[in-house]
């Protein structure tokens, strides 16, 4: 349903995102692993249409989304970090979300309860914490019940119980035949979570597989020991230079 | 119980029908600017300055035309100032706001354009209350609308340079420079140049060029349509009496319109192709 097709993404001389070829269909839920600056962000964004690659096409259903903007009804997205208009409350945003999304039918307010946000409903966007944020940024990206999710670093920062109803949530969620796109550094997590992983390098796509397949060839029964090989061997920067 | 059902999606031929600009999605937008800019209360303040200045021009000068005069000086200093400083330090700050739009299913230029309308309309009726209300009390003629509708349409073009010189670069400093130089070059700059240049060509027929060279800042329009309701053209020798004829005349008049629009569409719609381009 998402496709990436040659993909290639310069910021001034790094060189970014290098030639991405990738696939994703539903059902999948990809966790997407690679070290600090590999592009992981970068690759997200330009599906999102806020980053424009130099050359290359993502489609979503078949069309080319530099087209259209209305794509993105279909897409949750979760930043990594989660900015908002300073002077704006909490359930002014979730108000004016809605409001700019008139005409959409499915809600999904479960995280919204599950983190209690009607109870900072007064209060402004400057007085959150990081962790309360990431909660508020979590319960919008589900807000409309988008087939695609895309989290990027969903439980970072998060306290573990809010961390457990994320993840449960989006355990949920996987079951309803969505596709989720899932970057973070916690293994444990993606382990929970990921069905499929795929390894960016310094813009280059390493791998990408499905997690059991990955676990059979490395010969580890978890993941975070399975990438630690492959970062350890010189299987993930052979490819690069 | 959440129903676990699988959820659908629509065909790509739905995706694929072309988009039309949507005015109520831009409104929708400017409406939220709005609400962002009142909540600063920057703007109530401008208001107030221009109600206390206009207020005591008008009761200082027993003439309104004197107390026009003055108060046609400070708002051509003030009006650009305000305008592209405010709008540009506001457009960064709304850099949060724009990502969380730019993730939603709303077009860039809908989201762009938005903010546009949202910070001049609110820059409009600081100005339009601030201004017009006490020429319209003091002054009741048809010079005072020309000066409202001369400040307007000044502050449409500041608004729209500020939106340009924000798009031209991510960093805030730089960005906020290249306004107060926009500004400073309008202003102050582009009439010495002007004066520089008929001093050293006194000997040529330059009153043409002269005309020709008001067409290029948006602030010497503003300047010569507001002098010439004022009859202070008189003062100003034969350059003036020419001015006089050509600007007064309709044909002059149009142009001098159609050169304000352009001022205000131009630097705009520059700013849109960029953003529309640009890494968020």
């Amino acid at each position: 349903m998402l496709q990436v097709q040659q993909i290639n993404k310069t910021f001034g001389k790094l060189r970014v995102l290098n030639n991405i070829n990738i696939g994703f269909e539903r059902g999948q839920a990809v966790a997407i692993i690679g070290p600090n600056g590999s592009g992981k962000t970068t690759l997200i964004k330009s599906i999102l249409g806020m980053v424009m690659p130099e050359s290359g096409t993502i489609r979503f259903q078949g069309q080319p989304i530099q087209t259209d903007a209305r794509y993105r009804r279909f897409i949750g997205y979760m930043p990594q970090i989660g900015r908002y208009p300073d002077n704006m409350q909490v359930g002014q945003l979730f108000d004016m979300m809605r409001d700019l999304r008139k005409g959409e039918t499915a809600f999904d307010d479960e995280l919204i309860q599950a983190y209690k946000l009607p109870a900072i409903y007064q209060k402004t966007m400057r007085t959150l914490s990081g962790g309360t944020r990431q909660k508020v940024s979590a319960a919008l990206a589900f807000l409309f019940d988008a087939p695609v999710m895309i989290l990027d670093e969903p439980t970072a920062g998060l306290d573990p119980l809010s961390a457990e109803i994320l993840k449960e949530k989006i355990g949920r969620e996987k079951q309803r035949n969505k596709l989720f796109l899932i970057t973070s550094h916690i293994m444990s997590d993606l382990e929970e979570l990921a069905t499929d992983v795929l390894y960016l390098v310094e813009g280059q796509l390493i791998f990408f597989k499905s997690l059991d397949a990955l676990k059979a060839e490395t010969g580890e029964a978890r993941l975070g020991k399975a990438i630690a090989q492959i970062m350890a061997s010189d299987y993930g920067v052979r490819s690069v230079h | 119980m959440k129903i676990s059902t699988s959820i659908e999606l629509p065909q790509s031929a739905t995706l694929a029908a072309p988009t039309t600009r949507s005015p109520m999605q831009m409104l929708n937008i400017a409406k939220y600017v709005v609400y962002d800019i009142l909540r600063n209360k920057f703007v109530l303040a401008y208001l107030l300055f221009l109600v206390a200045v206009s207020m005591s021009f008008f009761n200082l000068e027993s003439d309104p035309t004197k107390g026009m005069m003055s108060l046609l000086n400070i708002i051509l200093i003030v009006l650009p100032l305000v305008s592209i400083v405010f709008a540009t330090i506001h457009l960064y700050n709304s850099y949060e706001f724009m990502e969380l739009m730019l993730a939603q299913p709303l077009r860039r230029s809908d989201i762009f354009l938005g903010q546009y309308l949202g910070m001049a309309a609110s820059l409009c009726i600081a100005f339009g209350v601030g201004v017009g209300v006490p020429v319209l009390l003091y002054d009741g003629s048809v010079r005072g609308l020309v000066l409202v509708v001369c400040g307007l349409l000044l502050t449409l073009a500041f608004v729209s340079m500020a939106f340009l010189a924000t798009v031209l670069s991510r960093d805030k400093a730089r960005g906020i420079g290249v306004a107060l130089l926009l500004w400073f070059f309008c202003t102050i700059l582009y009439d010495g140049i002007v004066l520089m240049s008929m001093f050293a060509f006194s000997d040529y027929p330059l009153e043409k060029a002269v005309i020709g060279l008001a067409f290029l800042n948006p602030v010497d329009l503003a300047r010569i349509a507001m002098l010439l309701q004022l009859d202070a053209a008189a003062l100003m020798g034969y350059t003036g009496a020419l001015f006089q004829h050509f600007f007064g005349s309709t044909l002059g008049a149009g142009l001098s319109f159609l050169a304000m629009s352009l001022w205000i569409a131009l630097p705009l719609w520059i700013a849109v192709r960029i953003f529309r381009k640009k890494d968020i």
